[in-house]
């Protein structure tokens, strides 16, 4: 027993490390790419290719002065990056990035924990990270960055309904709400090809969830002058940052999961598949922001309420027609 | 799926976890501030889940957390924010002429007869027989499959609740 | 192997904390929010008791529960919010009137 606690604890270090890693790299490439775009060069002074760029950043975030602004709620104003970071690397756990390797002998499976109620815990965690913006909104004293925190709860409450919808019609295909499961379930056929509908929602969904453009109201410049963490410095603002970019990473790993095929493919071994697919979604990701405008947060809402919701429900209830037809 | 029958260190995390749970509770009942309230009310659900989880219930405890700590609470501090509450110290009293004074200084007299007569029916419970061995997870399955047989009527009646709720909801906020 | 009776006790605890609260606080979000807690109470000593006798249950009941309290604060905080508009208060002293 102590043994696997000692493998799992270095499995979840090994796990973190190389996660920060590829966010900052993330924020790199993002930069890179954003930049050839828009017909600009991007960072690339700081070693070859910029690409010790990341590592610039993170020492220049660290040696800023770290405020706190009078009249803050100190406690809260403390506990909101350090929450929004913890569920965002929190939610990895469940997922699985590659087949079983044999690593000096001992058998290591590339997940932390394959626990039977997979997909519910990454939605818990998804539903949790609200707190950390809210709370960062409502404890700097602040009326623009309460307004951003308040955007962003009702944003992130209201679409959470068509996501989760979106994913019980793939646990319905599955039969499983482990992640595992679900990933062999796909071994013939992925669940995009079986479900391009849920997929679509999931991520539109997926987008709003992340505050990202061209859903980002809760942090948009013009208006709220960059929202719920306009007091922050220092660390604290680059644990919001690491957060926002996190679940980017979590929110496409689970994508890949769910609906391409998760670590399967040919040729190739498993984790590097996953690395693939795992960086076409980043690509993606970086291609809206530097593509589509910012939405009005009414247009926003109806979108939400008016027309992810009902096609969600009406996706599922046809989805569970053909798997019940099928005798699944 | 290991088995799970005996975790390490049971005992130790189900007592701090537990003194943790009280700790908050009392915290947020004493609080003077809402937002705190609120928070320490997620900390008390967040460890009660983590007392399902010892108890092998993991889908009641996720859910735990996605309704009543992604869902409820949320929303309670989205009101409490909207609305900007503010409350005196809740052991402050106004004086007599309050007409809950009586009643708030009795209260923690009354908690504790609650308290004694709740516990005497507790800790007489005998343990039962059937779980010597160890404690088992719980299969979703069975649950699904027991929420569409036996409790299929009630769980009909649940969803015609949620939607009245939902109506209601939104008729109380038209009406403004 | 903790027993049964600890669980319980747990819940009673966590209960009792929720009633009293009821009774100490005026405003009414924090008065929900207590019987949120007594809710959450009576959760725990469902989930214990159908655990040690390897009944499923329990974990139903509980989800209706849990359905229910959902319903609840969804009307609930829409009163209170129509309320506050109304009277400028969530004080359950303030308001005392049964007509508006």
């Amino acid at each position: 027993m102590s043994e696997d606690i000692l493998l799992i604890v270095i499995k979840v270090a090994v796990l973190i490390v190389i996660l920060l890693t590829v966010v900052a790299y993330t924020v790199y490439v993002e930069r890179r790419i954003m930049a050839r775009m828009q017909s600009r060069i991007g960072p690339n002074r700081v070693g070859p290719f910029g690409l010790l760029q990341p590592l610039a950043d993170i020492l220049k975030l660290i040696f800023k002065e770290d405020l706190t602004p009078a009249g803050a709620d100190k406690v809260t104003y403390f506990l909101a990056p350090a929450l929004a970071a913890i569920t965002g690397l929190a939610a990895f756990a469940v997922i699985p990035f590659g087949n079983t390797i044999d690593l000096f002998g001992i058998k290591v499976n590339l997940f932390i924990a394959d626990i039977n109620v997979g997909l519910l815990y990454l939605f818990a965690m998804s539903s949790l990270a609200v707190y950390g913006i809210v709370l960062a909104g409502w404890s700097s004293n602040n009326k623009y960055s309460l307004l951003g925190g308040v955007r962003s709860s009702a944003q992130m409450i209201s679409y959470e309904l068509p996501l989760g919808l979106a994913l019980v019609s793939v646990v319905l295909a599955a039969g499983s709400l482990s992640l595992g499961d679900i990933v062999k379930a796909q071994a013939n056929l992925w669940f995009i090809v079986q479900q391009p509908l849920s997929f679509v929602i999931y991520f539109i969904c997926a987008i709003a969830e992340t505050n990202r453009a061209p859903f980002d109201l809760p942090e948009a410049e013009t208006e709220l002058i960059a929202g719920y963490h306009t007091e922050y410095s220092s660390l604290k603002w680059a644990l919001f940052f690491l957060a926002e970019y996190m679940a980017v990473i979590t929110v496409s790993a689970t994508a890949v999961t769910i609906f391409f095929g998760g670590w399967q493919g040919p040729f190739l071994p498993g984790w590097l598949w996953f690395v693939i697919k795992l960086s076409g979604f980043i690509f993606f990701f970086t291609w809206m922001r530097a593509t589509l405008p910012r939405l009005r947060f009414d247009q926003l809402m109806r979108l939400g309420w008016k027309v992810l919701l009902p096609l969600a429900a009406l996706n599922l209830v046809v989805i569970a027609g053909l798997v019940a037809a099928m005798g699944g | 799926m290991p088995d799970l029958s005996n975790l390490p260190y049971e005992q130790a995390i189900f007592y701090l976890v537990s003194a943790l749970a009280v700790g908050c509770a009392l915290a947020m009942i004493l609080s003077k501030n809402a937002v705190h309230a609120a928070l320490f009310m997620v900390a008390n659900f967040g460890l009660v889940a983590v007392l399902y989880l010892l108890l092998r219930a993991s889908f009641i405890a996720t859910i735990q957390v996605i309704v009543y700590a992604g869902a409820i609470m949320v929303l309670f501090l989205f009101v409490i924010m909207m609305l900007n509450v503010q409350e005196a110290d809740p052991r402050s009293s106004r004086g007599p002429q309050d007409r809950l004074f009586t009643l708030g200084s009795l209260a923690p007299l009354l908690g504790l007869g609650l308290l004694g007569a709740l516990a005497y029916v507790a800790l007489g419970v005998k343990q039962p027989a059937a779980t010597s061995g160890g404690l088992v997870f719980a299969n979703i399955q069975d649950v699904g499959a027991l929420l569409f047989t036996r409790y299929l009527y009630p769980f009909e009646i649940t969803s015609l609740l949620l939607l009245v709720a939902m109506i209601g909801a939104v008729v109380l906020a038209k009406r403004r | 192997m903790i027993p049964l009776s600890h669980y319980l006790l747990v819940s009673a605890i966590l209960f009792t904390i929720g009633a009293v609260g009821v009774l100490i606080r005026r405003n009414a979000i924090l008065i929900f929010m207590c019987i949120e807690l007594m809710l959450n109470a009576v959760n725990l000593s469902f989930i214990a008791l159908a655990a040690y006798q390897n009944l499923v249950d329990g974990q139903v009941f509980v989800f209706f529960v849990i359905t229910v309290a959902a319903a609840e604060v969804a009307v609930g905080l829409a009163i209170l919010v129509y309320l506050f508009y109304q009277r400028l208060t969530t004080d359950v002293d303030d308001i005392n009137s049964l007509k508006g």
